[in-house]
């Protein structure tokens, strides 16, 4: 942006004042000009208008109860209950998903940018995960239902009753997730540890430290920064999908646990979460109500706000960065702890 | 000490072996539980004929058609579906999101930058469930009263009924989907443009506009080029808003029918893998619907091989995007 400002400075010869200058340009260059500013403000009345829709139907049909009330089976609005159910969802998919890709990530970062031997197989790992990223969402909830639903895995989900593994719970669910964040943690987790000065790791071999212990003790903790706004977006990406839960969650109306078991019978039964419940009614879905419909759309709304706040803020933490460098490589010296 | 580097240098490496593995296994599988459809039906599964919907029908029924076998299956709606709102959708977004980038990069006072820029952010990350929700229940009906006339309806009664969740509403959704994203990486590839290379441009009185066309856009093309294959990617594999909003009848909508062309509903493939999520099990059923997905899949592979090569270009320029 400090760029782009010193240039906007130098562009115009100085004696013009730039309004005198557009009007000096040929015909089809002010065209394209006021067509520039057409859409940048068309771009921002649609999000303000998408923004203040969702906000004004939110206000007008949340009620503080369907945070804490079961969804019920009935067409009329005032007893088909609240999404405390679908919030429990949302919130177990996205902790499972997000447990598994976030150490698997960050390991396969550490290991493509400071190993990566052979260097074939690092090349092929990398456009594995270009790939993964670019599956769509619905294709990989197929696969997962084709994996998940081969008998020596039926522990995780359960059994139908002529026998046959539905593939189906929460862990399931879950896994398949973490496929859709994990190249998202990897690339922001790679790029920090890309941009990350030699010196750091040399001041680290320079004290006899391994490169695993640089690892983990230099590098990784200064890059945390970079490693939370990745797991954020990849929070962001699984709290939004619809396909995988509806295929692999189940997208029931409410949880329903596989087994008495406390904790392990909810994990392995299906459930649903805010956008299967939002999606099941809206009336293409079969529970068409539009008003429960509208205030899940505005909890997810305002969850989707909150986590990019969060990835603003943690990326604003930088300039801070490189005094706490110079603090990390000062720690290693023993004599200066 | 070393023989714990060495150790930790394996297990890490066996990790990413593992997604790698993963991967693989994603695409093999995938396409063996697809390949019955494919060699039933040969070449022409992505030929016209007959009705999807009547097919996957008696896929699901288990009574063939007559004078077929029960994998009989002919995609081209949902092909052509998925290729209209794919390529209408981009196209639509690249000269959005193009002239978005230069308003923010050149134009935009930089308060209303600063106000846009998380604004764009946000938009990139709200659930397409939402877009969804607001197509099927507010464009959707006012397109249905406002620019559907009965007129419009009756001319192509005897083929397909018309109403608000057509082509048109999908692919106006899909652009909003998709521009945002296409937006935040073009302006950052514009700012990344060597200073000095514009004020070559201006030194040599070129104005303001044509120094952006000619040099600024010039250099950011490659990222450009990224940003479009990572919205189609997206667009190609968006299946729950497109299931919402485009239409319920698997139809080729036909581009002789002038500009009811544009009402006419479609449903592109992923859109018919989500609603037929129930049909996974019946075997022949199973089978098509893999069938659409190892089709998705074999596209959103090669499209990340085009994502590839445009970064390539990207290097020689030196810009990081």
């Amino acid at each position: 942006m400090a760029v782009g400002a010193a240039t906007r400075g130098a562009m115009p010869p100085l004696s013009h004042p730039r309004r005198a200058s557009v009007r000096s340009w040929p015909f089809v260059d002010r065209a394209a000009y006021v067509l520039c500013w057409v859409t940048g403000i068309g771009l921002s009345l649609i999000t303000a208008g998408i923004v203040l829709f969702m906000l004004l139907k939110g206000v007008s049909y949340l009620q503080l109860g369907q945070f804490i009330h079961s969804p019920s089976p009935s067409l009329h609005q005032t007893q088909s209950g609240g999404f405390s159910d679908p919030i429990v969802g949302t919130l177990l998919v996205t902790a499972i998903g997000i447990v598994i890709a976030a150490p698997l990530g960050v390991a396969i970062a550490a290991w493509l940018s400071e190993y990566g031997r052979p260097a074939g197989l690092a090349r092929a790992v990398e456009s594995a995960l270009e790939m993964l990223a670019g599956v769509p969402s619905v294709v990989l909830a197929i696969f997962g239902l084709l994996i998940f639903a081969q008998g020596f895995l039926a522990f995780m989900s359960q059994r139908a009753f002529n026998g046959t593994v539905t593939g189906q719970s929460f862990i399931t669910a879950g896994i398949v997730m973490s496929l859709l964040a994990l190249p998202l943690v990897v690339a922001a987790a790679r790029e920090a540890l890309a941009q990350l000065p030699d010196r750091l790791r040399e001041a680290s071999y320079a004290l006899g430290k391994t490169r695993a212990t640089t690892i983990w003790r230099v590098l990784l903790p200064s890059i945390r920064p970079s490693i939370a706004s990745g797991v954020v977006l990849g929070m962001g990406r699984i709290i939004g999908d619809t396909a995988i839960i509806t295929l692999i969650l189940g997208a029931t109306l409410k949880n329903e646990p596989a087994t008495g078991t406390p904790i392990l019978g909810t994990l392995t039964g299906t459930g649903s979460t805010l956008t299967s419940y939002v999606f099941n009614n809206s009336p293409a879905g079969e529970g068409n109500s539009h008003e429960k419909a509208y205030a899940a759309a505005f909890v997810l709304l305002m969850i989707v706000l909150a986590l990019n706040a969060l990835v603003t803020l943690l990326a604003s933490g930088r300039p801070q960065r490189e005094r706490k460098l110079r603090q990390r490589a000062l720690a290693l010296v023993p004599w200066t702890r | 000490m070393l023989v714990t580097d060495e150790r930790v240098e394996r297990t890490l490496g066996a990790l990413a072996v593992a997604v790698l593995v993963l991967v693989c296994l994603l695409v093999v599988a995938v396409l063996v539980k697809a390949w019955p459809s494919f060699s039933y039906n040969g070449l022409r599964w992505f030929g016209a004929g007959g009705e999807v919907d009547t097919q996957l029908r008696a896929m699901r029924e288990g009574t063939p058609l007559p004078g077929h076998g029960l994998l009989y299956f002919r995609a081209w709606p949902l092909v052509w579906g998925t290729a209209l709102t794919t390529v209408l959708a981009v196209a639509l977004a690249l000269i959005t999101s193009t002239l978005a980038a230069i308003f923010l990069t050149e134009f935009a006072p930089a308060r209303v930058r600063s106000v846009l820029d998380p604004i764009i952010r946000l938009l990139a990350g709200v659930p397409s469930v939402v877009y969804g929700l607001i197509g099927i229940l507010a464009i959707a009906p006012w397109i249905n009263a406002h620019l559907l006339d009965n007129g419009r309806k009756q001319s192509v009664a005897y083929v397909v009924q018309l109403n608000g969740a057509n082509l048109m509403t999908a692919t106006l959704i899909l652009t909003v989907m998709i521009t945002p994203i296409m937006v935040a990486i073009s302006a950052n590839a514009l700012e990344a443009v060597p200073p000095a290379w514009r004020e070559g441009s201006a030194a040599l009185g070129v104005n303001r506009w044509r120094t952006i066309w000619r040099v600024s856009l010039r250099t950011a093309r490659p990222a450009i080029a990224a940003a479009t294959v990572l919205a189609t990617a997206r667009a190609l594999g968006e299946a729950v808003m497109l299931a919402m909003v485009s239409g319920g009848r698997a139809f080729a909508a036909n581009p002789l029918d002038g500009l009811t062309f544009l009402f006419e509903p479609v449903r592109p493939m992923a859109a018919q893998i989500f609603q037929e999520s129930e049909g996974l099990t019946i075997g022949p059923l199973g089978h098509t619907i893999y069938a659409l997905g190892a089709v998705l899949l074999v596209s959103a592979v090669m499209l990340s091989l085009a994502g590839w090569a445009a970064k390539q270009s990207m290097k020689r320029y030196g810009i990081r995007a």
